[in-house]
């Protein structure tokens, strides 16, 4: 990894896991600026509780992991709130509430006590909307979407809290194929454009392999990051699949059977 | 826009609706007066004949009965109601309520520790001044008790039909035991312990009034100010936490104001029943909205104008016998209640 990039989010010798089980030790790793990350890894290696870490969901059991210079572990969750946000797997399709007050409740940590928008806030709404193309659906309320429109107005709700770095987990798990490439080409294009650092889970991995500046691979308790063309040329993306039905082939960078 | 204006309009016409249910509520009764009655009592006008004295019975009806207990509908209604919202929305569950989780039999099994466990013990309560507080004392205790248990639960669990079951187990526990303090108590205070259990919100003493309005007005204070942490936890906990919200905090705030507005309206007016779970599901039917800054509102105006209907109709005006209030509010609140499960629509 280049020393000159900037890490906004970097782990210092973290381990993480819950009770008993260890998930991972010892990590040590840096994700920088307008960088589009995929996070990926068998079941139950680790991706979703690596996020909610980051996010201050959950503690590590060992180190510390540090955003922008400063420790996680010592903000307060307004702190961390203007600097990172995450969309989560949680669904939300409750009954009459609208599209624009959930992107409006992304402006939380800016707004007064009962959460009144001033006309900057309302901007910021205005425009997160129309990045992720759901202007048209301001009004609707959110049972009455689809998962891909849902989830287009969690990933608004994300930019209206105008943060550096957005962490998603899972975004594409429930959609098809169309709005998986859509949804990753959108987060692709912010990562680039707004340089903010987004780094998702996903199983989706000919989507992340087509699409991602840079991998985080998770396999065997340890840790294979960097650009993807790397991890392709140093067999990281094939050892994920030893010993299972399908093989990766570096040639098409696709995954399929054996 | 189109919305906004309607939603305006409800409020007017909710608010206009308290007024008129809060003068109707002081007119009807097991004595029905007529409005220029009361007009010449509370003024002190003298009668045609020179009488300054002939409206004494009728101002005596008003300013000890009928206000105060018009008074503590308002305020019962609105703080069940307000509490009802809370539960909903922290424990994500459309069919939470202060009865339904077991808040309010956790205030009755204080009361009734309070009323009927003393007296076997030997201490019966002194004044009067000890026995509201004592009582209210107590409520606050069991309902904060109860609210303890359904917290740490729901922390680890997550399904909402547990808990809803848990607050049902934990009722039937709370009832099992107060049946078998009935069993050994003495008359006089089984007697004064059956007539609260009864609920009423004509019951209410001056005395205890005074510790009610403020205690509910702190309570619904509070309810107001967590209006925005409210709409953050809709999204859930963990988008809550990620968006700046101190979730311990919250829930610390939430625990409190509860407490308060169901242990004391329990503590004075007995168990009143589907308040709590159905006004908040009425405001929502009216109003279209989630967002709190509509919803936190029109549920504690909605609470208060049921809450008084309820009341003038346990009354049953033109009759001389008063129903207990807690029929009525079951009468009105299963129908929602029942709506909401047949409708199946998912709120959270």
């Amino acid at each position: 990894m280049d020393a000159e990039r900037i890490y906004t989010v970097e782990l210092r010798n973290v381990t993480l896991g819950y009770g008993e089980r260890v998930l991972f030790s010892g990590a040590n790793l840096g994700f920088g600026w307008g960088e589009f990350t995929a996070l990926v890894g068998r079941n139950g290696t680790g991706k979703s509780t690596l996020l909610r870490t980051i996010a201050g969901l959950a503690k590590p059991l060992h180190g510390e992991i540090v955003v922008d210079g400063e420790p996680v572990g010592g903000m307060t969750a307004r702190e961390l709130a203007s600097r990172i946000s995450f969309v989560s797997t949680d669904e939300v399709r409750i009954t009459n509430l609208k599209v624009a007050d959930v992107v409006a409740l992304g402006r939380a940590p800016y707004t007064n006590w009962i959460g009144s928008l001033t006309a900057e806030d309302r901007q910021k709404v205005v425009e997160s909307l129309s990045l992720v193309g759901m202007s048209a659906f301001a009004h609707k309320a959110m049972d009455t979407l689809s998962d891909g429109e849902r989830q287009r107005v969690m990933i608004a709700r994300a930019l209206a809290q105008d943060t550096p770095i957005i962490l998603l987990d899972e975004p594409t798990a429930f959609l098809d194929l169309p709005n998986r490439y859509d949804i990753c080409l959108l987060l692709r294009e912010l990562a680039h454009k707004q340089k903010k650092t987004i780094v998702f889970s996903t199983h989706d991995l000919n989507v992340a392999l087509e699409l991602c500046d840079t991998m985080a691979v998770i396999e065997n308790g340890r840790f294979h990051y960097g650009p993807t063309v790397k991890l392709i040329e140093d067999g990281d993306i094939q050892r994920l699949f030893e010993g299972t039905a399908v093989l990766f082939d570096a040639e098409t960078k696709t995954v399929k059977m054996k | 826009m189109t919305a906004k204006r309607r939603n305006i309009l409800a409020f007017a016409v909710v608010s206009v609706l308290i007024l008129i249910l809060f003068v109707a509520d002081i007119l009807f009764g097991s004595v029905s007066l007529s409005a220029a009655d009361i007009w010449a009592a509370i003024t002190g006008r003298a009668d045609s004949a020179g009488d300054p004295t002939a409206y004494d019975t009728v101002r005596s009806i008003v300013t000890k009965f009928r206000l105060p207990k018009a008074a503590v509908a308002l305020v019962a209604g609105a703080a069940l109601s307000a509490s009802g919202l809370q539960m909903q929305t922290l424990f994500r569950n459309p069919l939470a309520g202060p009865f339904v989780l077991g808040i309010s039999s956790g205030a009755s099994l204080g009361v009734a520790l309070f009323l009927l466990g003393l007296p076997l013990l030997g201490t019966g309560a002194g004044g009067e001044i000890v026995r509201n507080l004592g009582m209210v004392g107590s409520a606050w205790v069991g309902s904060a008790l109860i609210f303890l248990i359904i917290m740490a639960v729901s922390v680890r669990i997550k399904d909402i039909m547990v808990i809803l079951i848990l607050g049902m187990m934990i009722g039937s526990a709370a009832t099992a035991f107060i049946e078998i303090l009935q069993y050994f108590s003495p008359e006089g205070a089984l007697k004064s312990f059956v007539v609260w259990s009864m609920a009423s919100v004509g019951g209410v003493t001056a005395g205890q009034l005074g510790i009610l309005l403020p205690v509910c007005g702190v309570g619904l204070l509070l309810s107001v100010l967590l209006i925005k942490p409210l709409n953050m936890l809709l999204l859930g906990e963990n988008y809550a936490r990620t968006m700046g919200l101190n979730v311990g905090i919250t829930r610390g705030v939430i625990f409190l104001s509860t407490t308060l507005l169901a242990g004391t309206v329990t503590a004075f007016c007995g168990p009143v029943g589907f308040i709590g779970i159905a006004v908040p599901h009425v405001a929502r039917m009216i109003f279209a909205e989630a967002d709190h800054r509509v919803l936190m509102p029109a549920t504690i105006l909605l609470g208060a104008a049921v809450m008084l209907f309820c009341d003038i109709i346990s009354q049953m005006p033109g009759h001389d016998i008063v129903l207990p209030v807690n029929t009525i509010t079951a009468m009105l609140g299963i129908p929602v209640v029942v709506l909401v499960i047949v409708r199946n629509r998912k709120i959270f």
